[in-house]
């Protein structure tokens, strides 16, 4: 019986806190002169991306190839989907070349979810359409459990998710586990960027960031994703940023020990300056960096391990 | 002892024989002290790399007891080697990190602790692990116990005592002394 990484709900609360202490085994190892492990020898990990990435699609591959795994690299471009393969046809040919597990990402919600009902390899969903991104949450958590030290939770931890949550995989992801793990969270943006019906959403609105700066723990940034859609939602970016955008004014009116997050990539000027990006309270780097240690825990967690020793080993 | 990685719960063992008490463990961390002194004359630095879970505290005596009485200094440390076992598709996840070596090891001694040495694979396993943390100039092997079965061509530098045992047996050490156990019901 093989497991999949599709959904934050896909996890269990004991699970959940295994994979952050995994994290943390692996952020030694990556400590480490040589970052390397042999843990994963012999199996195949295939990234499948439909859509671009820069970070997450390296972090996955840093992650498999610090495990010892090889690494089937499928892009786009250059597949045969442009002479009109099929998403199952693809998906399969890669089970068949012998890949132990896929990393898929794709423009399409729950895409990631029905290859998965297609295969018998476990999957680890990179980002599909608006629906998740979990290993995104599992890194942001983790990062944030390491910078306010509250242990395995994020009790009291006061959360704002800034911008476009309407088309954020990586807010729903978030907004599940955190608010799981004891966070609370406040979506803010101009109306047309949030979902109609937040009602099941464990979470406050706010149309205002000005009004959440000085009561948030974490400023947690989405860009505007304006791939996404065709009509226009705002008038301008200009003038989204005018509202929403983080610059060191606003970062003022925050606490000192407030801080900021975005999973990139950032789109410098509209949702956050430069000036906060590069800040002392900017966590965007040391996310990209716990990023390869908590997909190292994913991949390891549904390949290396789970089976009882059949002999004593001492 | 429990065991150090996986459980045996289907398994049950009840003790037969206690082969050394705790005053015979602390005369043993204090001879092999003293070989390590003998065996490394001119040595700068030691590292003493205790293996989890069960080499752990014995590298700590170990250490202790060297910065009384050697001349050069001594850092001690601990390595899992979880994530280097040959075995590792029977492993159950490991919970949490337990490795952690504080210095650098580039240029200088390590010894190596673990209480029971047997079929060689762990050691095997944490000599690959100890060689990611730089390119010591020698490493060591230190045991409390070798029960002989040995897979791979490994042997240790300092043996706490020799006992030979069957594969069926369970050799327990701890501060209070080393046990064998054998296992009850399906023995061989």
């Amino acid at each position: 019986m093989h497991r999949s990484l599709v959904s934050i709900s896909d996890l269990t609360d004991e699970e959940v806190t295994e994979l952050i202490d995994l994290s943390k085994v692996f952020r030694e190892v990556n400590s480490r002169e040589i970052p390397k492990v042999p843990a994963l020898r012999g199996k195949t990990v295939a990234t499948l991306f439909f859509e671009n990435s820069t970070r997450t699609r390296l972090s996955f591959e840093l992650a498999a190839t610090r495990l010892s795994a090889d690494v089937l690299t499928f892009t786009l471009g250059s597949s045969s989907v442009s002479k009109g393969e099929s998403l199952r046809d693809t998906a399969e040919t890669i089970e068949s070349l012998g890949a132990d597990l896929i990393i898929m990402r794709h423009s399409s919600s729950g895409a990631v979810g029905l290859v998965g009902s297609w295969l018998d390899i476990p999957l680890v969903n990179a980002g599909d359409g608006a629906h998740e991104h979990p290993t995104q949450a599992l890194l942001d958590a983790f990062t944030l459990m390491d910078q306010f030290e509250t242990g395995p939770r994020l009790d009291g931890i006061n959360v704002a998710i800034v911008g476009d949550v309407l088309h954020s995989r990586v807010a729903r992801s978030n907004v599940q586990l955190m608010s799981r793990l004891g966070a609370k969270i406040t979506l803010v943006g101009p109306p047309v960027l949030l979902p109609l019906d937040l009602s099941l959403w464990p979470v406050k609105v706010s149309h205002s960031l000005d009004e959440v700066l000085a009561g948030s723990d974490v400023l947690y940034l989405l860009r505007i994703q304006s791939e996404r859609f065709s009509e226009s939602l705002v008038p301008s970016l200009s003038e989204f940023a005018k509202s929403f955008s983080l610059n060191m004014e606003r970062l003022a009116k925050a606490k000192k020990e407030t801080v900021v997050m975005h999973p990139g990539p950032m789109i410098r000027g509209v949702e956050i300056t430069g000036e906060v990006a590069d800040s002392p309270q900017s966590l965007v780097r040391k996310q990209v960096e716990n990023g390869v240690s908590v997909r190292m825990a994913v991949l390891y967690w549904l390949l290396g391990a789970g089976q009882e020793r059949l002999e004593p080993i001492w | 002892m429990a065991p150090k990685i996986g459980s045996n719960s289907d398994r049950s063992y009840s003790a037969t024989a206690e082969v050394m008490t705790s005053s015979d463990i602390n005369r043993v961390i204090s001879r092999i002290a003293h070989e390590v002194i003998e065996q490394n004359r001119g040595c700068t630095e030691l590292v003493v790399v205790g293996l989890q879970t069960g080499g752990v505290w014995i590298a700590e005596a170990l250490c202790n007891l060297l910065a009384e009485i050697a001349t050069f200094p001594c850092a001690v440390g601990s390595l899992d080697i979880s994530l280097y076992r040959d075995d590792h598709a029977l492993r159950p996840l490991i919970k949490s990190s337990s490795t952690d070596v504080p210095v650098s090891v580039h240029g200088k001694t390590v010894i190596l602790v673990d209480d029971v040495l047997f079929t060689g694979r762990t050691v095997r396993a944490a000599l690959e692990a100890i060689l990611n943390f730089g390119r010591p100039k020698a490493i060591q092997l230190a045991v409390m116990v070798d029960r002989g079965h040995r897979e791979l061509p490994i042997r240790p530098d300092y043996v706490g005592k020799n006992l030979p045992t069957s594969r069926s047996e369970v050799v327990e050490v701890s501060e209070q002394g080393v046990k064998i156990l054998k296992e009850v019901g399906n023995a061989s």
